[in-house]
């Protein structure tokens, strides 16, 4: 088993073991490298209004929340914990009854302590996508993980 | 001389306006696959978020996840816009009765103070500005004390077409 391939099979034991990921179904497509993909089945009970048939905000502001923090999770730096500070979401359009959504989440600054994402969540049409999201994390680096980088 | 009006029973009055705000919110699946409810004291709402394992994100801390609390605030919001847009109509007695029309999230912006704790939280919205097609909503959540918020948040919202405005509305 390749690196790659070991660091997409802990995170997704790790997504897996967030009771709320599981209640959800949230799934790891490819996580490493500071970028995640994280994808959702559409669900009725997930359904924020009944008249349009569109999913909760606050499930895809969810989706988004865990997508950011796996990024962070798989930057080089080597995180041993994450925890979302402030996360800015834009709903851009309603997504597509009955589609699963993909949210795709890049880790793209960190500083000793802190780690900034953006993250888009798609349902597989074409366009825009459905919602687009900025966040801070705090995060700790293991100092191991922190000696190697600072020796580098 | 018309005989003078006797005020509404206050039963009824409150069946009345339980009514409407349970319809409100359960006109909304989600909110009940996270177990919300509402506390209504007169027009006053508090949005409850009992505890339950599944609302947890980081079984080691254990932690609530953020998810959870964004999904708890904006519900909190959305319903909070919903009910005073509602209320008016309802107390005229001239609406209410064509079903909750929601506002629609715009924009939603989370302030993460502390993490949520493995126990039951509250939240209570405040409608900032309300206009004909925008409203600004801000949310506070908390657990055990009042004064420490676990978490607050901000959203725009556009407000539900008015059916009024709709001549081809039943």
């Amino acid at each position: 088993m390749s690196d790659a391939q070991l660091q997409i099979q802990i995170a997704r034991q790790f997504i897996e073991a967030i009771p709320f990921a599981r209640a959800v179904g949230m799934t790891i497509e490819s996580v490493g490298g500071g970028h995640a993909v994280i994808t959702m089945p559409f669900d009725e009970r997930l359904v924020g209004d009944p008249r349009r048939g569109v999913l909760h905000g606050g499930v895809i502001s969810a989706l988004m929340d865990t997508c950011g923090g796996a990024a962070v999770m798989s930057h080089p730096v080597g995180p041993s914990t994450a925890a979302t500070l402030d996360l800015r979401i834009d709903y851009m359009r309603a997504a597509k009854a009955g589609a699963a959504i993909r949210a795709e989440a890049e880790c793209y600054h960190v500083t000793r302590s802190v780690a900034f994402i953006r993250a888009t969540a798609t349902d597989g049409e074409d366009g825009p996508p459905v919602a687009a999201a900025t966040g801070a994390f705090t995060m700790t680096v293991r100092p191991s993980a922190e000696k190697k980088e600072g020796a580098a | 001389m018309s005989p003078r009006t006797s005020p509404e029973p206050v039963h009824a009055l409150k069946e009345r306006r339980d009514g409407h705000l349970s319809r409100l919110v359960g006109s909304m699946p989600y909110a009940a696959f996270l177990g919300i409810e509402f506390d209504r004291r007169g027009d006053e709402l508090t949005a409850v978020l009992p505890f339950k394992d599944m609302l947890i994100g980081d079984p080691m801390v254990p932690a609530l996840h953020g998810g959870v609390t964004a999904s708890f605030l904006e519900t909190a919001a959305i319903v909070e816009l919903s009910w005073s847009i509602l209320w008016p109509e309802m107390e005229s007695g001239t609406g209410g009765d064509v079903g909750p029309r929601l506002p629609k999230t715009i924009d939603f912006t989370i302030d993460y103070l502390r993490s949520g704790l493995p126990r039951d939280a509250y939240a209570r919205a405040r409608v900032v500005r309300s206009g004909r097609r925008f409203a600004s909503v801000h949310v506070e959540a908390w657990q055990d004390n009042r004064a420490r918020l676990f978490a607050q948040a901000t959203g725009h919202f556009l407000m539900p077409a008015d059916p009024r405005d709709d001549p081809g509305h039943v």
